[in-house]
């Protein structure tokens, strides 16, 4: 976060010394920009904190600790699409889970929709980049990251040929 | 629903949202007061962010040239554009949300969609700080997986989305 404020600093700095008029419109495209998305980002915080809720940390680890590695990757990869979990604590979790045995490949599936599918963020998705394109890009994420899980499966031996 | 009223209908249901922490915090309901601290950490981390980005998507769209952005990113743009848009995607230390406006911004300056798909898929997978904090709890054999597997394909599905998009793609990415 700091290294992102030095960057807008810097950037802000250079661009008055520059051109003052372009630094203002700047700044008010940005302003103009905040507002309208800031009611979805409000909306969205309901969304979060009522999965945070009621999947809390305890009940992932149980879902993806499933002995069945397929149901597992499956339940893995529809939790993901669908919670919106920070890296700095969905990973220390992974390692700990790894640590109990869960497969990569489950935790694969886990993390990478998490990262590229987002089913409680397809509201502002869908506001930047129209309904239609917003379906497409989060179906062909979940389609990637079963299969990124199942070469992560064949690569790591957990998957039989 | 429109721009505006879908805003105000917003705005309403987090009120009511609001509405209910506070009581729960009154009454000391635990699931109320649990979904408030879990609100208040994602929102505080949005709050911090947003502002920051848009600051320099503002920049950009008052600087940057459409016509320097449509060579390099274009249309007519060549396959350097994907190694510049997975460039760009590792230095954004954003989720997704924040990721998105960036992508609208670059479209907007007329990026072709299959470069912006890339960039998206590119910021979620793969952020320097994030993966190097993934191989350290996974293990680099992982990570190198993981990003070997989905770079490629979100490269080619960027393009085959791209492709049959073309028609339409003033459409798809419209302002409200």
């Amino acid at each position: 976060m700091l290294i992102l404020y030095i960057v807008v600093a810097v950037a802000l700095l250079v661009s008055l010394v520059f051109d003052r008029s372009k630094t203002v419109r700047g700044l008010r495209i940005a302003w103009m920009k905040f507002r309208r998305i800031l009611p979805s980002i409000l909306v969205l915080t309901i969304g979060v904190s009522t999965v945070l809720h009621f999947l809390p940390e305890e009940t992932i680890a149980r879902i993806l600790g499933e002995d069945n590695m397929a149901l597992g990757t499956l339940s893995a990869s529809l939790i993901g699409s669908i919670a919106f979990i920070p890296g700095f604590i969905v990973f220390p979790l992974c390692g700990l889970l790894r640590d109990q045995g869960v497969s990569f490949t489950v935790l694969s599936a886990f993390t990478t929709t998490l990262m590229m599918v987002g089913v409680l963020t397809f509201g502002i998705e869908k506001q930047t980049l129209g309904t239609r394109l917003a379906v497409v890009r989060n179906l062909s994420g979940f389609v990637m990251a079963l299969l990124v899980a199942l070469a992560t499966g064949l690569v790591f031996g957990e998957i039989g040929v | 629903m429109t721009g505006p009223v879908k805003s105000v209908v917003n705005l309403l249901l987090f009120g009511l949202f609001a509405l209910f922490v506070a009581v729960s915090a009154l009454f000391g309901y635990e699931p109320g007061i649990d979904m408030g601290w879990g609100s208040w950490r994602f929102l505080k981390t949005m709050l911090l962010m947003f502002p920051g980005a848009f600051i320099l998507i503002g920049l950009f769209d008052a600087w940057v040239d459409r016509s320097i952005v449509e060579r390099h990113l274009g249309d007519r743009s060549g396959i350097l554009g994907y190694f510049w848009m997975i460039v760009l995607a590792t230095s954004v230390m954003a989720p997704l949300v924040v990721a998105l406006p960036i992508a609208r911004s670059l479209s907007d300056k007329g990026a072709r969609l299959s470069l912006v798909l890339t960039f998206l898929g590119a910021s979620t997978v793969f952020r320097i700080p994030m993966s190097v904090f993934e191989a350290g709890y996974l293990g680099l054999p992982f990570t190198l997986v993981r990003l070997g597997v989905s770079l490629p394909l979100i490269i080619i599905f960027a393009e085959l989305i791209g492709r049959s998009f073309r028609d339409i793609e003033p459409a798809p990415i419209q302002s409200d």
